[in-house]
C-alpha cells in the first residue's frame, strides 16, 4: 500500500497536513496543563528496525484474542519476523474474524486509503495537535496506531482487542488511534496495555480520537498495566452524535511513574451520552492525575462520571471531573470517592462544574475522601465476619464498579487485583 | 445438680451496670432467658433498651462497670462482635447502616457462615419479599419496611440461638408487620418439630408485633433497672392506661 506521501492529495489536503505540522512544531516544548513534566527528548522514537516485539508475548496475545474473538491463528503465521515490521496481517485476520463488520488497519494506511474522509473528519479533529508537547510529539513522530471503523448498523458482540495492534516493547510509543462508529453501530473495544517485563523505562504518548455516530454505542475499556518507571500521557477526544452513547472504563491497579490523562468527550448530538467509570489503585511512588471532561452541547445530552480511588504507599492521586454545560437541557453528575490507606499518600478529589450560559442545565457532584466507616465494619461483624475480613469486603465493594461489557478474562484479572488491594487494606 | 450443661441458661445477665461517656445508663440489670423463650423488653424512650442490645452485640462505646453476661455459660463480654455472632447471638438493628458495595445476598451468605443453599436463599427471599433487593447494596436506599425485611432475612440466614429485635415494627406498615412478625415467629418457633426452638428478646413500644409472635415474658426497663415483669400484653395495656410511671408503681411489680 502506498504511504500518504506517495498518493495524490489536493492542495487543500496538503495545506491541512502542513497546518497540523506547523501547530505541532510550535507546541513541541509546551508543557501540559497538568501533571509532572516529562523530558520528551530523553525518549527517542524507536526506528522501525529496532521495534522487536517479543514473539512469546505476541503469540500469547494472539492466542487470547483468538479465544475471545473466536478465530484460531494459523501456525504458519507465527513467526517473529512476520509481526515485527508489518501488522497488516493481524489487521486482516481481525477484520475477517469480525465478518467484515469491522475494518481495521494502521492509521497510516487509513490516511493513504481514505485521505478525503480522514483529513476532513477524523485526523486531528477531536484532539488538538497543539494542545501540548505530547500531542506535538505524536503529530511529528508517530510510530504506530490503529484505525477501527465499525460499519453502519453493525452490532459487534465480541470485544475488539485493541492491544493487539500496538507493539508493547517500544521505549517510546507515539501512538495515534482512531475509532469510528458509523450510524447505529455498536462495539466494545478493549485494550490492556501490558508492558513487557524487561521494559522498565519509557514514555507512552497516545492520541485517541473516537467518533460515535448517530445512534451508535461505543464502550472503550482500558486496563492499564504499566511498568513502574513509565510515564504515560494519553490524549483522548471523543465526539458523540445524536442519540449516541460513549462509555469509557478505566482501570489502573499497578504502580506507574506518572500518568496524566484527561479525556474530553463532546456530547454534540441531541440526547447523546457520555459515561466515565474509573477504578484507580495508587501504589508505590505513583503520580496519578486522572479525570475527564464532558461538554454537554446537544439538547438533552447527559453524562455520568464515577471514580473510585484507593491510594497507599507514597502515591499521589488526583481525581478530577469537569462538566461543562452549553445547552439548556442537559444533566450530568460526578461521583468521586476515595480512601487513603497510608499516612504518606495524598489524594485530591477535584470536581469542577460550569454552566456556560445554560440556565436550565443540571450539574451535580458528590466527592468524598473518607476512611471505611467503623459502623459498617461492626455491622458485618455482627453477622459473624471477623474484623479484617469485614474491612476487606468493604474495600472490595468500594472498588467493584459495575463495568458493562467486560469479557470474563478481564473481569477475573480485575477481581484478582481488587482482592489483592483488599488484602492490603487489612 | 450433676449435669450443669442442662441447667445453664442460654443468656444470664447479672447485676449489669453500664455507663456511656461517664453517665450510668443501666443500673443493675438481671435477666435470664432460656432456650425456647421469647421475652419482650418495654421501656420509655431513652431508657436504655438499645444500649442493652448493643452491649450484648458487642458494639464499642459502652463501659460495663459491674456485673456479668453469660451466654451458653461463656463470658460474652470478653468476646469480639463476630465471635458472639458465631456463638449464636443475632440481632435485627433498628436503623442498620448502609454498606456501599456489599450486597444483601453477600451479607446473608456470610451470616449463614458460608454458602447458602439456593433453596434456602429462595425460600427466605420469598418469605420476606427481598428477592429484588438481593443484589442491591445492603440498606442503601432501602425504605423503612425494606430495611426491616432485610434484617429479618439476614437473621433467617444466620439462624442464631438468641435473636435480638430492636423495634421490628417501627416505621413498618400493617402488611409488612405481618411479614416481619411471621418471620420472627418462624425463626423463634421453628416450622418443623425437629427444629430446636430459639430464644428471642423483642423491643417494642406498641406490641403490634405480638399479634404474630407469642411472647412468654415482658419486662419494663425504667430508671436503669428492669422494674416489672409480667405477661407482655397485660404490661402493654397497663402502660397504655397508666403510663410507664403508673405501670412500675403497681402492686404486682413492687413485690
Ligand atoms: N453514643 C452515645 N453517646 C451518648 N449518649 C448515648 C449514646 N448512646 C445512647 N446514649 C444515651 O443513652 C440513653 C439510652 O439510649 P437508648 O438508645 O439505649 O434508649 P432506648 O431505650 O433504646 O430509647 P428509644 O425507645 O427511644 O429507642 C439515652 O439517654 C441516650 O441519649
Ligand atoms: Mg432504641
Amino acid at each position: 500500500m502506498p504511504t500518504v506521501d506517495e498518493i495524490l492529495l489536493t492542495d487543500e489536503q496538503r495545506a491541512r497536513l502542513a497546518e497540523i505540522e506547523e501547530a505541532a512544531q510550535a507546541a513541541a516544548d509546551k508543557p501540559a496543563a497538568l501533571g509532572p513534566d516529562v523530558d520528551v527528548a530523553r525518549f527517542r522514537t524507536v526506528s522501525e528496525r529496532d521495534r522487536v516485539a517479543s514473539l512469546a508475548s505476541i503469540e500469547r496475545q494472539i492466542r487470547e484474542t483468538a479465544l475471545m474473538s473466536g478465530f484460531v491463528s494459523d501456525e504458519s503465521e507465527r513467526s517473529a519476523s512476520y509481526f515485527q515490521l508489518d501488522r497488516t496481517p493481524i489487521y486482516e485476520r481481525v477484520s475477517e474474524a469480525f465478518g467484515g463488520q469491522v475494518e481495521v488497519m494502521s492509521t497510516a494506511d487509513a490516511l493513504a486509503r481514505y485521505p478525503d474522509e480522514m483529513l476532513a473528519k477524523w485526523w486531528w479533529r477531536a484532539v488538538d495537535p497543539a494542545k501540548d508537547k505530547y500531542t506535538a510529539l505524536v503529530a511529528l513522530h508517530q510510530t504506530e496506531g490503529y484505525f477501527i471503523r465499525v460499519k453502519a448498523g453493525a452490532k459487534v458482540e465480541k470485544p475488539i482487542q485493541a492491544c493487539l495492534f500496538v507493539s508493547e516493547s517500544d521505549v517510546s510509543q507515539n501512538v495515534h488511534n482512531i475509532i469510528v462508529l458509523e450510524e447505529g453501530a455498536e462495539a466494545n473495544v478493549i485494550t490492556g496495555c501490558n508492558i513487557a517485563t524487561d521494559v522498565h523505562q519509557g514514555l507512552h504518548a497516545g492520541i485517541s480520537e473516537f467518533y460515535v455516530g448517530a445512534g451508535a454505542s461505543l464502550t472503550f475499556t482500558m486496563v492499564h498495566n504499566w511498568a513502574e518507571e513509565f510515564s504515560v500521557r494519553p490524549r483522548t477526544g471523543v465526539i458523540i452524535e445524536d442519540d449516541a452513547t460513549y462509555i469509557n472504563n478505566y482501570v489502573l491497579l499497578k504502580p506507574v511513574k506518572s500518568i496524566q490523562a484527561f479525556p474530553v468527550a463532546r456530547c454534540e448530538g441531541a440526547r447523546s451520552r457520555a459515561v466515565f467509570n474509573s477504578i484507580v489503585y495508587g501504589l508505590a511512588d505513583s503520580h496519578i492525575d486522572l479525570g475527564s471532561e464532558t461538554q454537554l452541547i446537544g439538547e438533552g445530552s447527559r453524562s455520568e462520571a464515577v471514580a473510585r480511588v484507593v491510594s497507599t504507599d507514597r502515591s499521589a492521586v488526583y481525581s478530577r471531573g469537569r462538566l461543562i454545560a452549553r445547552t439548556d437541557e442537559c444533566t450530568a453528575h460526578l461521583d468521586c470517592r476515595g480512601i487513603v490507606q497510608s499516612a504518606e499518600s495524598t489524594q485530591w478529589a477535584i470536581p469542577d462544574l460550569a454552566s456556560e450560559g445554560a440556565p436550565g442545565a443540571e450539574l451535580s457532584h458528590e466527592a468524598a475522601i473518607s476512611p471505611i466507616a467503623e459502623e459498617e465494619v461492626y455491622y458485618l461483624m455482627s453477622r459473624g465476619v471477623p474484623h479484617d475480613e469485614a474491612v476487606s469486603m468493604i474495600t472490595r465493594g468500594f472498588l467493584d464498579l459495575e463495568i458493562p461489557g467486560l469479557p470474563l478474562a478481564l473481569r477475573r484479572q480485575i477481581d484478582a487485583a481488587i482482592a489483592a488491594t483488599a488484602e492490603h487494606a487489612m | 445438680m450433676h449435669d450443669t450443661d442442662i441447667t445453664v441458661p442460654l443468656l444470664a445477665i447479672t447485676d449489669l451496670h453500664l455507663s456511656i461517656a461517664g453517665r450510668e445508663v443501666l443500673r443493675g440489670i438481671d435477666l435470664t432467658i432460656d432456650a425456647g423463650e421469647t421475652h419482650v423488653l418495654l421501656g420509655p424512650n431513652g431508657s436504655g433498651k438499645t444500649t442493652l442490645f448493643n452491649t450484648l452485640v458487642g458494639l464499642p462505646g459502652y463501659e460495663v462497670t459491674q456485673g456479668s453476661v453469660a451466654f451458653k455459660g461463656e463470658n460474652l463480654l470478653a468476646l469480639t462482635i463476630d465471635e458472639r455472632a458465631r456463638l449464636g447471638v443475632g440481632v435485627a438493628f433498628q436503623r442498620p447502616p448502609a454498606v456501599r458495595g456489599v450486597r444483601l445476598r453477600q451479607v446473608m451468605e456470610v451470616a449463614a457462615g458460608g454458602a447458602l443453599e439456593a433453596g434456602t436463599l429462595d425460600a427466605i427471599a420469598g418469605e420476606l419479599a427481598v428477592a429484588p433487593m438481593l443484589e442491591r447494596d445492603v440498606n442503601l436506599g432501602f425504605s423503612g419496611g425494606e430495611a426491616k425485611r432485610s434484617e429479618m432475612a439476614q437473621l433467617l440466614a444466620q439462624q442464631p440461638e438468641l435473636a435480638l429485635f430492636d423495634e421490628p415494627e417501627s416505621g413498618v406498615d400493617l402488611d409488612n408487620i405481618a411479614v416481619v412478625g411471621g418471620a420472627i415467629a418462624h425463626l423463634l418457633k421453628g416450622d418443623r418439630a425437629s427444629e430446636r426452638p430459639r430464644a428471642g428478646l423483642i423491643i417494642t413500644h406498641t406490641g403490634h408485633i405480638l399479634q404474630y409472635v407469642n411472647a412468654d415474658v415482658g419486662h419494663v426497663l425504667f430508671d436503669g433497672r428492669l422494674a416489672c415483669e409480667g405477661n407482655p400484653l397485660d404490661l402493654i395495656d397497663d402502660i397504655v392506661s397508666h403510663g410507664y410511671e403508673g405501670c412500675v408503681e403497681c402492686a404486682a411489680c413492687r413485690q
